[in-house]
């Protein structure tokens, strides 16, 4: 068992979410890992990446790097930001990088990692489940945040069709390709109300930033929760 | 003309300053692992699936006198043995595109088939002809020996590789022509032959004549 | 040839002239201007649903049958890269093996050129009319609109392009040129354009219609022009894959056969093609094989053409061979399964990317071989980065890290305006964790009179996009980091 893990809370949720990041500590404790908070954090560079601006990505990294180097673990609760350090860093940084990529573990990934160990949460409400492309098709989380879920008592877990679908967030892309974007989000919202779920749950903020914002706009009663906040959950 | 070929390779060398060789791994299945009868029987079911038409024959000349009429292609080489009677044979000797366009049928026999793909292919050698002849008229009888089906498509483009070799022209066939390009909705017929006939014949001895 | 027609596409999607438009437009809009017409159409959006939703499901079934398609995948890219790496000496070999066939080899550096040599080669046989087999690099080339400068009608022979070119369109698709259009669209063109009265919209109606209009110019051709799938340098052998037979009518019947293909399409050796045949059919049309695959060399007598011609097209392909990020794009063999899959693509259509190479595929391959960003810079950022296309594509091109690359080239070359004002802004912001909290703090304060409830409904300057369809929580009363230090403290 792994006694002490490092947080990125990733600045979105820092920022917009801090429920996620509270989750996700409470999470942690509650398996008895010691959460160590370093404070010098910010952002992991991602989205200047994805968007073609190399040199802030790059500064962005090397200041995660000088962050969290020494760290044997460190967990977030953010799927694309794990992908984009495990897999962009090396790429963007060389030998800078320090060994920090292979350390930094998605929440889903480290909680499944630890083996069959019980997380205590209750649930009450219908849950779906949207795989978000990070999750699924980079860092390839497989099905560790379903058999979490389905670990959870009092939640009845619905399937999403066509749950494979990208959401339509994609960084800037939201605001750059607003319309297609859009259109995405409203394909996946549908989908997300067709199954009766009370709340649609997934790994990253991000994608539940743009799928909560719509269902809001909508007016709809289903509500986007983050992964950490149901495993959280002892009510 | 040959400035351009100097400065193309010159852009390619160019280009290609900063690279190491690649080698190739080749760990996919090159040889099949089914059983004789299995490969005929997947053979079959595919090749029918792509809306061939299967006939098994230990006497492929009455198998094919049933199916044909009218006016049939054939070339000089196809033995007696092949030849149904009761339709007009006619033998290819340089026709042209239109002269056979007037003709109904094409008979052939092939050089291998892939039961993988439910696929025919020719290559011009005994029995098979140029490749208009399999081509301009409407239905396409082909006699296939059962000994030439192989499995995988590796080992179809093995069994082609003499001829390929040689720079005999081949065509692969999998079922009559057919399009998609409405809405996605395969049609079959479309320039190639509206109907290809298969005659499965299992009598190694017929067509002696080796391929290389 | 991309460099020419862009005035074309800022005529057709601004109303005012280029330079203008340019100057007032200082961002680039192109792609998401161009795909809102797309969005709005909502019968080329059901059209496309359709289709792609089929192909997408027979591909996957086609594909779970073959039990190693992930060494076959392997090897392909392999072969391909093997082959790339040395390609001045596989193409010298190709034309070594053509020659020795007695076909006829010939190298153009760009469409200019590449257009010259066909036209000049069709002339010389005094036809005025040619049949082609459905060829993307002789739609990239322009060449149908170079035949017809120099008076020479081209008929193109597959049924998708023979309805794009009889409505005056542009392909929409790599392998469905006319996946845009729907059975009765279709019915509606033919029976204009074949003066058939009689058609309904039943395809099998319509097919047997194309075939009676086509017949004839097959039978009367004397010359053909193909693209190739594939050409083989260690036997000469040029490979075409087509369902139709009017890929084998073109390469069969005519005296005088001209292909032009891309120096990147040859594959090494003979056997390569066991892995090939395997892996295109099944990605692109859902197919175990299709029904007709041509392979020849050069001349054969009594069998054929008398006279075969091989253009080598480099167009940009070199550009593209030198970027050792964007190299492995070459390795695509046009099989569009990364366009069925890619959500962008299925809600805008082909005809939104304005480059013969829709999709994703396009939007890494127009930008590396014009040199340019597509479409004013804006094609590469016409994606989600979802990864959906990489995941489908048979020769393992990771085309996600190269739309980055490419995103990367298009902020490096020109200013983002007020987008890469606003990011770069950011990125000083997050790269100090004092203006970061402090940032937080301030934005705290200045949301207030735009918060309803808690949220934002409306975004200043480049965020506006993000108002259409998404409310945003606003910043709460405390951070995690605030929550964090409050916990710590109390402890
Ligand atoms: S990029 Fe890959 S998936 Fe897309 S068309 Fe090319 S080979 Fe096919």
């Amino acid at each position: 068992m792994i006694g002490r893990a490092a947080l990125f809370v990733t600045c979105l949720a820092d920022t917009l979410y801090p429920s996620v990041g509270i989750a996700t500590v409470t999470v942690l404790e509650r398996l008895g890992v010691s959460v160590s908070f370093p404070r010098e954090q910010t952002c992991c560079g991602q989205m200047h990446f994805n968007s073609g601006y190399v040199d802030e990505a790059r500064q962005l990294g090397q200041r995660f790097v000088d962050v969290f180097a020494g760290e044997p673990v460190v967990v977030t609760p953010s799927a694309s930001c794990a992908a984009h350090v495990r897999h962009q860093y090396a790429e963007l940084l060389g030998d800078d990088a320090r060994g920090v990529p292979e350390s930094v573990v998605e929440l889903s990934q480290f909680v499944s990692g630890l083996g069959a160990v019980a997380i205590g949460a209750r649930f009450r409400g219908t849950v779906t489940y949207h795989p978000t492309c990070h999750s699924l098709r980079v860092l390839r989380v497989g099905d560790s945040p379903l058999r979490l879920l389905r670990e959870v008592e009092g939640l009845g877990l619905v399937e999403l069709p066509d749950a494979d679908e990208c959401c339509g967030f994609g960084g800037t892309f939201a605001v750059k390709n607003a319309a297609v974007s859009s259109a995405m989000l409203a394909d996946k919202l549908d989908a997300i109300e067709s199954t009766g779920a009370d709340v649609v749950c997934a790994c990253d903020s991000s994608c539940l930033m743009h799928i909560g914002g719509g269902l809001r706009r909508r007016g709809s009663r289903v509500r986007a929760v983050h992964l950490a906040e149901i495993l959280a959950g002892a009510s | 003309m040959s400035a351009a070929r100097d400065e193309l390779l010159a852009r390619i060398r160019a280009a290609l300053a900063d690279v190491e060789p690649v080698a190739v791994t080749r760990a996919y299945r090159e040889v099949g692992t089914l059983d004789r009868a299995s490969v005929v029987e997947r053979f079959v079911e595919r090749i029918e699936d792509y809306g061939a038409t299967v006939i098994r024959s230990s006497d492929p000349a009455v198998a094919v006198a049933a199916l044909l009429s009218g006016r049939v292609v054939i070339v000089h080489e196809l033995p007696a043995s092949l030849r149904p009677s009761g339709v007009e044979l006619i033998e290819d000797d340089g026709l042209t595109a239109l002269q056979l366009d007037e003709i109904d049928a094409a008979l052939t026999t092939c050089a291998a088939a892939c039961a993988e793909t439910g696929s025919i292919a020719l290559d011009g050698g005994p029995g098979q002809g140029r490749r208009a002849l399999t081509l301009v008229p409407d239905l396409h009888v082909c006699i296939v020996r059962v000994a030439d089906i192989v499995e995988t498509v590796p080992e179809l483009i093995d069994r082609l590789a003499p001829s390929a070799r040689e720079g005999r022209p081949i065509v692969i066939v999998s079922g009559p022509s057919a399009t998609s390009d409405i809405e996605l909705a395969r049609v079959e017929g479309v320039h190639g032959p509206r109907r290809l006939v298969v005659v499965l014949h299992d009598c190694p001895t017929v067509m002696s004549i080796p391929q290389t | 040839m991309v460099r020419a027609c862009a005035p074309f596409i800022w005529r057709k999607f601004l109303p005012v002239p280029p330079s203008r438009a340019a100057a007032r437009d200082a961002a680039p809009v192109v792609f998401p201007q161009a795909a809102r017409a797309g969005l709005a159409n909502a019968q080329l959006r059901a059209n496309l649903n359709a289709a792609t939703t089929t192909i997408r499901e027979k591909r996957a079934q086609v594909v779970a049958e073959v039990g190693d398609w992930e060494e076959l995948r392997d090897a392909a890219a392999a072969i391909k890269d093997s082959a790339l790496h040395r390609l001045d000496t596989v193409l010298l070999e190709l034309e070594a093996t053509v020659t020795k066939a007695r076909g006829i080899v010939h190298w153009a550096r760009d469409a200019a050129e590449a257009n010259r040599i066909v036209v000049d080669l069709v002339r010389a046989t005094g036809a005025d009319e040619v049949v082609k087999v459905k060829s993307l690099a002789t739609d990239e080339i322009r060449l149908n609109e170079a035949l017809e400068a120099g008076g020479i009608r081209p008929i193109e022979t597959d049924l998708a392009e023979l309805i794009v070119q009889l409505a005056g369109e542009r392909a929409s698709h790599l392998l469905v040129p006319a996946i845009h259009k729907n059975r009765t669209e279709i019915r509606d063109l033919l029976r204009v354009a074949l003066d058939r009265p009689d058609l309904t919209d039943e395809p099998t109606e319509l097919t047997a219609a194309a075939r009676l209009h086509l017949r004839a110019a097959f039978l009367r051709a004397r010359v053909a022009i193909s693209g190739a799938n594939f050409a083989v340098a260690e036997t000469g052998t040029i490979c075409v894959v087509e369902s139709e037979g009017n890929g084998r009518m073109c390469t069969t019947l005519p005296e005088t056969l001209i292909t032009v293909m891309g120096i990147e399409k040859v594959v090494p050796e003979w056997r390569d093609l066991g892995v090939f045949l395997q892996l295109l059919p099944r990605s692109a049309t859902g197919e175990r094989m299709n029904p007709y695959t041509s392979l020849w060399a050069g001349v054969r007598a009594g069998d054929g053409p008398s006279a075969f011609h091989l253009v080598l097209l480099d167009n940009g392909r070199t550009r593209a061979l030198a970027d050792d990020v964007g190299r492995p794009a070459l390795r695509c063999i046009r099989c569009s399964a990364c366009v069925n899959v890619c959500p962008v693509y299925r809600r805008v259509g082909g005809h939104a990317y304005h480059t013969v190479y829709a999709g994703p595929i396009g939007a890494i391959l127009q930008p590396q071989l014009s040199g340019e960003s597509g479409q004013a810079g804006s094609l590469p950022f016409a994606s989600s980065l979802c990864g959906a296309c990489a995941d489908v594509c048979p020769v393992k091109i990771d085309i996600p890290r190269i739309l980055v690359r490419e995103r990367a080239r298009a902020v490096a070359a020109e200013r983002q305006g007020l987008e890469g004002a606003t990011l770069r802004r950011l990125g000083r912001i997050l790269s100090d964790r004092r203006r970061y909290e402090r940032a937080q703090r301030l934005t705290r304060v200045l949301q207030r009179p735009a918060l309803r409830d808690g949220h934002l409904r409306w975004f200043p300057g480049p965020l506006g996009g993000w108002g259409e369809s998404r409310d945003l929580p606003g910043v709460p009363a405390q951070t995690f980091r605030e929550w964090w230090e409050a916990r710590e403290r109390g402890a």
